[in-house]
């Protein structure tokens, strides 16, 4: 008889297998005329669709996803290549070009060395850039991952794969499976936050936090930067908090009669519903404020309450970039008073690293120095704050991206600024918390760094990383739609590895 | 047990008892199948999907053991050892038994890995089915479509129409009886909310509560059906079917007129075009014979998929995902089968081998749009209006030109002078051609020179060398290192890609222009970015950023035009468009016309105002008012109006996205993708449909598998359309996996009445508004909602139908009525997307400049399938109200119940601004105070208020009043805030109070529920 493939996941009690799946069954196909929204909001979250895959709690309860858009080059900050500094400005060896495809370069290519002086640091001896000065002291404690790859080499095809699982639109978000699967919250706020730098939504557009074929109750909810810092939370203008009161006491005894007249579940619910937007309209602002921070806390982030630049509403940011702009460093701050909230998963997405060095606006020797001291103190930040209020341990903190940058120069030559092309054969990301082996540096790429050679990870295996820490079986952990399990890591479980050495 | 979360309700399900009616029971209790035998197609078969068809289904590759029990053959196939796998009748002889019930739970099927163990009682049901003699059929939606005949009646006078026959009979099989009818008022607004999306007026309520009758009911019924909005309500519905977006998806996500599809779809709902046609025309419209206009509309339907226009992607490789997405839909929307899992293999549960999807592909891979930036193939679509308007100004034009010539020849000199002419110019047309006259302008090739960027500076803000001189080719750049290069091959009219592989840089084209005589020249440049123009060194006025157009006179000379064109992606292009053409002052149009021979039909208006334009003697109107002349200038001026009126007319028809396929040279070989992967080509396929069901007849186009689908021989187009309309109402379909009538979807809770309803639909000959009439015709529609303990403990999601429907209104419905009891809502039907207020700064995507701009007068409250949909940042409120992003097809929403939504309702400035329109009609009303608060009670839920409830809503009312007269700054905000100053005379304290009554009203249960 078949035996299926051996894999790096613990098995569940089949009784409770059989239990599970039989209240599994129920919900899908038994709970009638609701649908499945009726389960988000009837079933007890114990015996939810995806039981069959919970394990409980992983080690990380929370998980804080640093998303930096448009893709940071590696070369430049990580991944240190002497050869291909040697090798800088020589052509490029044909064999890296035959057959492959390429978002801008055409002809042969020079290679590019590192502008950047490496050196390494901590006990772990990690590589690290000059630009990341900072982040030199938490090493210790990081995961870097250089052996990072992707199947996508465009910007919203590449974010829509790492954080959907699928290049295609449609897809379930990373955060939204979490909700879906932990679904524990704080009282008051939402389990999924998106938070946003940079001046741009990321390429991907909304999709990258949508609950895709999940109940729509999933979806991240964006933390904005002005006005209300979730849409709509702020009463109208004239309508006080007693007004408000007044007037929700009433919605609320005349839903009462109408609950009691249909025995409709749903409006039961909606009465807990408004009562809980009524407390979320003082505990969001509460949580997202940020000045109620001590200086010295600020300070470690580099945070700046308040902070607003032109390049907010540009409609061309990057030539406005300083690295002095704390939006991120906010988000940061922000991110950490959220998990300890309650949210589980906070994303945040910085915009403005896609150097191609087509204007010194988007050059790794202008721009990239600019956009590392936006995020070097700001992450270094955030690990120390977590580390030092005992949450680190609980909380993942992922810095990546949709994919990395070319050992080769794009633009010619002859101009005074350089760039560099995408990239999905090779990226480094990082990962600290929640139950990350710390201190380690972990897969290598060749010696230019076209290629891993040790220890190949691909995006669908980060994916299966956040889902094993967050306490699911990545292969089980699945939704049923359009007659599939759906699962995050997608439909081919010979293409997903977990990564043990990463593990602590 | 339950947390109590933000984002789940508190409220725990307590009993899961209920859970035992369903499912298994779900067939048994059908009449069809009321025999006390296990039913294979709705018990058996799910399970065997669920549990088995991953590893020992149709997809060969993921076969395990080499044994599948998807198909009768494998089932009772006699394995290697000798034992039979399912011995009919003797479940201990079978191996299938003996391995799902081994002891060994190592050796026990399914492995445990799979996470899918069988239950007890999952193997009890195949244990009886074997003992049964294993009764085999095929999965049930793929068996052809039988019309059952309607069980006997149990309660007579509660039946309507057959609908009710079925659905008591399965209630009674599981002892239950269906609710009374509604009261009038309820009734009359869910019928209304079901058929047009919005409530009732009011003196429709009064006057049915009066005279509840089934024929009033009736008269109801048709009128709704009849009413216009009737297509707007289903067309929102279509919409999301068709995932229709104003704009092209992806990164830039760039805006796309394709409204004009959204028109058609309401009118051809509202004409009640037959659903066979209303399907044909959207899938291949344009391979009808003689294909209108309205049928090359529909086809917009499958250019709704998403274009690609960022930096860098491989234009191919969104041209091939668009032609999948194509695949997948149509397989969806008609079939309700998920196709797309066998891009890469073949399907693990449904018999659609990879094979069969790359042939459904081979269909659609003709079309001749391919991801460019235009959209192309584009074609003008005016609106009636636009069209009776085009058509006037063309008569009008037309009986102008005929008048002009009747005054030429009204005139001795003009006869003489065209006769004159005319011997001249054939007689030596090349002396004519060498003394200027006819010689055309001599149009030089373009030049590029570039790519140019500066440092810290946007390229385009920077000026070059190149700009503000005119164009002179030998001209050098930087110190002789950049020049200007022949670009040859660059057409007018075609579309130009002028850069290379940099982005973020410009460019500079130019070129010549030889004129030999005064000449009228007409020209346009249109490009993606930014573009500046020098006409002879001279740098033009413009008031578009990326479109250019002139129209004026050259002097005899050379000019030359230079174009500052931008960059960013490194894939722009321009387009040079190039009109030289033009009444009176071309004089080779006019020697062409002349010495065209006669009976050609030519325009002779073209030499009239030639000559009149020569030989006009100015000055001579006053002396001389009757001379042809005077007339004749009259009528030119009129022509050049008109004309201009014309052309302005036609450049007002938008423009948008069809189907096209290519001509036979140009047609693509199609190939299997292995692992669905575009550029690993497998071998070569030819158009057909899945091998599993019956073939296509035809000659292999769209039109094939249109007539395929709709070929009485197809097991599942009308069974999945009548489920979606049933859904729509009942807020649940019968097949309640809407998108999946494949074997893992659920199966139907009243296969019989599905059939029917499938039979009757076709039978009806495919009209949607019959089979909507019959369904609300009937008694278990028009059933009262409100459940009972013994309902709510036996049924509690109504899957039995002993109840009414009774679930939360879409999104959009919530817009509309919020806008409509606020006296609000536009009435406007049709027309481009509308932008309702939306808070600030949600649209912030790269590389996209445009800007969300409140839609001036009515159309910010306009209808809201009529609201811009950008995919990358749809409208926010309506998300939260699980509307799609329209990115992909959605089939059926869910509907959650969150405190987001409540926000939206209390706080988004449309619905505060709908609560102050309905404080204001409640405050017209020459009634007093507690009157005045029943009727918009009354608008808002079709009902009057009891006692208590009217008595609370006005001590609110009381208490914001005595608030707001001490707090007066609070009133005129909250008073006035959006919607605009207070009505004169009036008091903002007051109608703040009303307005704290109109919000609560448009936030209560029964408002934002159909029940």
């Amino acid at each position: 008889m078949p035996t299926l493939p051996k894999r790096n996941h613990t098995t569940i009690d089949p009784d409770q297998a059989r239990t599970m799946r039989r209240l599994w069954l129920l919900s899908r196909r038994d709970l009638g005329g609701l649908g499945a929204m009726a389960m988000a909001s009837f079933v007890p979250r114990t015996l939810r669709a995806d039981a069959p895959a919970r394990r409980g709690f992983g080690r990380a309860k929370n998980v804080i996803f640093l998303h930096m858009a448009g893709a940071p080059s590696q070369l430049d900050l990580w991944d240190h290549k002497p050869t291909l500094n040697r090798l800088d400005g020589s052509e490029c060896p044909k064999q890296l070009l035959e057959g492959k495809r390429f978002a801008f370069i055409r002809g042969v290519p020079r290679m590019l060395g590192s502008k950047f002086k490496f050196a390494q640091y901590g006990q772990s001896g990690a590589w690290l850039s000059d630009l990341l000065p900072n982040f030199a002291s938490v090493v210790d404690d990081v995961a870097i991952v250089k052996s990072m790859h992707t199947d996508e080499f465009n910007h919203a095809p590449g974010q829509l794969m790492t954080l959907t699982g699928r290049s295609q639109f449609g897809g379930a978000s990373l955060g939204s499976w979490l909700s879906y699967g932990l679904g524990e919250t704080g009282k008051n706020l939402p389990a999924f936050v998106v938070l946003l730098s940079g001046g741009k939504t990321p390429d991907g557009g909304k999709s990258l936090w949508g609950n895709g074929f999940l109940p729509s109750v999933h979806q991240g909810v964006e933390c904005r930067n002005t006005g209300d810092p979730i849409l709509f939370l702020g009463n109208p203008e004239g309508v006080s908090r007693e007004t408000r009161r007044d007037a929700l006491d009433v919605v609320g005894r005349l839903n009462r009669n109408t609950a009691v007249r249909t025995l409709d579940g749903e409006s039961e619910a909606r009465i807990a519903q408004y009562e809980l937007a009524f407390r979320m309209q003082t505990a969001v602002p509460d949580a997202v404020n940020i000045a109620a921070e001590p200086k010295h806390i600020l300070d470690l982030y580099g945070a700046v309450p308040g902070f607003a630049t032109a390049s907010e509403s540009a409609d061309d940011p990057r030539t406005l970039f300083r690295g002095t702009d704390a939006r991120f460093a906010n988000n940061c701050l922000l991110a950490r008073r959220l998990v300890e909230n309650g949210v589980r998963f906070v994303q945040l997405f910085d915009w403005g690293w896609d150097h191609h060095g087509a204007t010194p606006g988007e050059s790794i020797d202008q721009t990239l120095p600019i956009k590392a001291q936006q995020i070097d103190r700001a992450v270094t930040g955030l690990l120390k704050d977590l580390k030092q209020r005992g949450l680190l341990d609980e909380t993942l903190v992922v810095w990546a991206s949709e994919f990395g940058r070319t050992p080769m120069q794009q633009n010619a030559q002859t101009q005074r600024f350089i760039g560099r092309d995408h990239h999905p054969h090779a990226f480094t990301i990082w990962m600290a918390g929640g139950g990350i082996r710390g201190g380690q540096t972990y897969g290598e790429t060749d010696e230019i760094g076209y290629y891993p050679v040790k220890n190949p990870m691909h995006v669908r295996d980060l994916q299966a990383t956040i889902l094993h820490l967050a306490g699911f079986d990545p292969w089980r952990f699945s939704y049923p739609f359009s007659g599939l399990d759906q699962r995050l890591i997608g439909p081919d479980d010979s293409k997903v590895r977990l990564h043990e050495e990463l593990l602590g | 047990m339950a947390q109590s979360s933000a984002f789940t309700c508190l409220r725990v399900l307590t009993g899961l008892v209920l859970t035992v009616t369903w499912g298994p029971l779900a067939a048994k209790a059908d009449p069809s199948s009321a025999s006390v035998a296990v039913d294979f197609a709705h018990e058996v078969r799910p399970i065997l999907s669920r549990h088995c068809f991953a590893c020992h289904g149709p997809d060969p590759a993921h076969r395990k053991a080499g044994f599948r029990i998807d198909i009768k053959e494998g089932a009772f196939a006699t394995l290697d050892e000798g034992k039979g796998a399912i011995v009919p009748g003797k479940p201990e002889a079978s191996e299938v038994f003996a391995r799902i019930t081994h002891a060994d739970v190592d050796e026990r099927m399914p492995p445990k890995e799979t996470g899918k163990a069988l239950s007890t009682s999952e193997v009890q049901t195949l244990r009886r089915w074997i003992a049964e003699g294993a009764p085999w059929s095929g999965h049930w939606s793929f068996e052809p479509i039988k019309r059952p005949s309607p069980p006997h009646p149990v309660n007579p006078e509660l039946i309507r129409n057959p609908i009710d026959n079925f659905v008591q009979a399965s209630a009674r099989s599981v002892g239950l009886t269906p609710a009374p009818q509604a009261a009038p008022a309820v009734l009359l607004r869910r019928l209304s909310l079901d058929l047009v999306g919005l409530l009732p007026a009011q003196s429709d309520v009064d006057d049915f509560v009066a005279h509840p009758s089934d024929a009033n009911y009736r008269r109801y019924v048709d009128r709704y059906l009849n009413s216009a909005a009737y297509g707007e309500r289903w067309a929102r519905v279509w919409l999301d079917l068709a995932r229709y977006a104003d704009t092209k998806g992806f990164e830039k996500d760039q805006v796309r007129t394709i409204w004009r599809y959204r028109d058609w779809l309401i009118s051809a709902l509202n004409q009640d075009m037959p659903f066979d046609r209303f399907s044909t025309e959207q899938l291949a419209g344009d391979l009808l014979p003689n294909a209108t206009q309205d049928q090359i509309l529909a086809t917009a339907f499958h250019r709704n998929t998403m274009t690609n226009d960022e930096g860098g992607t491989d234009d191919e490789e969104f041209r091939v995902a668009a032609v999948k997405d194509r695949v997948d839909v149509t397989m969806q929307v008609w079939m309700g089968l998920t196709a797309g899992c066998a891009k890469c293999h073949d399907h693990k549960y449904d018999p659609i081998t990879q094979v069969d999807y790359y042939r459904l592909f081979a269909f659609f891979n003709q079309t001749q749009d391919a991801d460019r930036w235009d959209d192309a193939p584009l074609a003008a679509m005016p609106t009636n209006p636009q069209r009776a308007q085009l058509a006037k100004l063309q008569a009008d034009e037309l009986s102008l030109k005929r008048k002009l010539v009747a005054q030429a020849k009204q005139t001795p000199d003009f006869l003489a002078w065209r006769t004159r002419l005319r011997r001249t110019l054939s007689r030596d047309y090349a002396a004519t051609a060498a003394a200027g006259l006819l010689r055309p302008i001599v149009r030089g090739s373009w030049h590029r020179t570039g790519p140019y960027a500066r440092k810290g500076e946007r390229a385009f803000d920077v000026a070059f060398e190149p700009q503000n001189a005119p164009f002179d080719p030998k001209r050098v750049f930087d110190g002789g290192q950049t020049r200007w290069n022949e670009r040859a091959a660059w057409k007018d009219g075609a579309e130009v890609r002028f850069g290379d592989d940099r982005a973020e840089v410009v460019w500079y084209a130019g070129r010549t222009f030889e004129v030999s005589s005064r000449r009228r020249v007409a020209f346009s440049v249109r490009t993606g970015v930014a573009l500046a123009v020098w006409i002879d060194g001279v740098l033009q006025p413009r008031t578009d950023p990326v479109a250019f157009e002139f129209d004026g006179e050259w002097l005899p000379g050379v000019h030359s035009i230079v174009l500052k064109l931008a960059d960013n992606d490194a894939k722009e292009t321009f387009v040079f468009d190039w009109r030289a053409d033009d009444v009176g002052t071309e004089p080779v149009q006019v020697a062409a016309r002349l010495l065209a021979p006669q009976q050609d039909g030519t325009d002779e208006s073209d030499v009239a105002a030639r000559f009149f334009s020569v030989f006009d003697p100015e000055g001579s109107d006053e002396r001389r008012p009757d001379v042809p002349f005077v007339n004749a200038r009259a009528t030119l001026q009129k022509l050049r109006r008109i004309r201009a009126e014309r052309e302005a007319a036609d450049a007002a028809v938008a423009r948008i996205p069809i189907l096209k396929d290519l001509t036979a040279p140009a047609r693509r070989k199609t190939f299997l993708h292995a692992r669905g992967d575009f550029l690993s080509p497998g071998a070569e396929v030819q158009p057909g449909t899945p091998s599993a069901f019956f073939p296509s007849r035809g000659e292999g186009n769209r039109l094939t598998l249109a007539r395929w689908l709709f070929d009485p021989r197809n097991p599942l187009t009308a069974r999945v359309a009548v489920n979606r309309m049933w859904a729509q109402m009942f807020g649940r379909g019968l097949v309640e996996t809407e998108e999946d009538f494949g074997a893992q979807g659920t199966p139907a809770s009243h296969p019989m009445l599905l059939d029917w309803l499938a039979s009757e639909f076709v039978r009806q000959r495919w009209s949607p508004k019959a089979l909507c009439r019959t369904i609300v015709l009937s008694h278990t529609y028009r059933q009262a909602s409100e459940a009972s303990r013994q309902g709510i403990e036996r049924d509690r999601y109504n899957v039995w139908l002993t109840r009414g429907p009774r679930f939360r209104m879409e999104g959009e419905m919530v817009r509309d009525n919020a806008l409509l009891v606020a006296g609000l809502l536009s009435p406007k039907i049709g027309g481009p997307s509308v932008m309702p207020m939306q808070p600030e700064g949600i649209w912030r995507s790269v590389y996209s400049g445009v800007k969300w701009e409140t839609s001036p007068g009515e159309d910010r409250h306009r209808r809201s399938l009529y609201t811009f949909v950008k995919r990358t940042s749809p409208y926010p409120s309506m998300t939260t109200f699980d509307a799609p992003s329209r990115e992909v097809c959605t089939i059926r929403r869910f509907r959650s119940n969150t405190p987001l939504q409540a926000l939206v309702t209390l706080n988004d400035p449309v619905f505060t601004e709908a609560a102050q329109g309905l404080a204001r009609c409640m405050l017209t009303l020459n009634l007093g105070v507690s009157q005045r608060v029943a009727q918009g009670f009354e608008w808002t839920t079709a009902r009057a208020p009891l006692p208590d409830e009217l008595n609370t809503l006005v001590a609110l009312f009381r208490r914001r009043l005595a608030y707001f007269r001490k707090h007066q700054k609070e009133a005129a905000s909250a008073a006035t805030q959006p919607l605009g100053a207070l009505p004169p005379g009036e008091d903002a304290a007051e109608l703040a109070a009303y307005t704290v009554v109109g919000s609560v009203l448009l936030n209560l249960d029964e408002f934002l529920t159909k029940g």
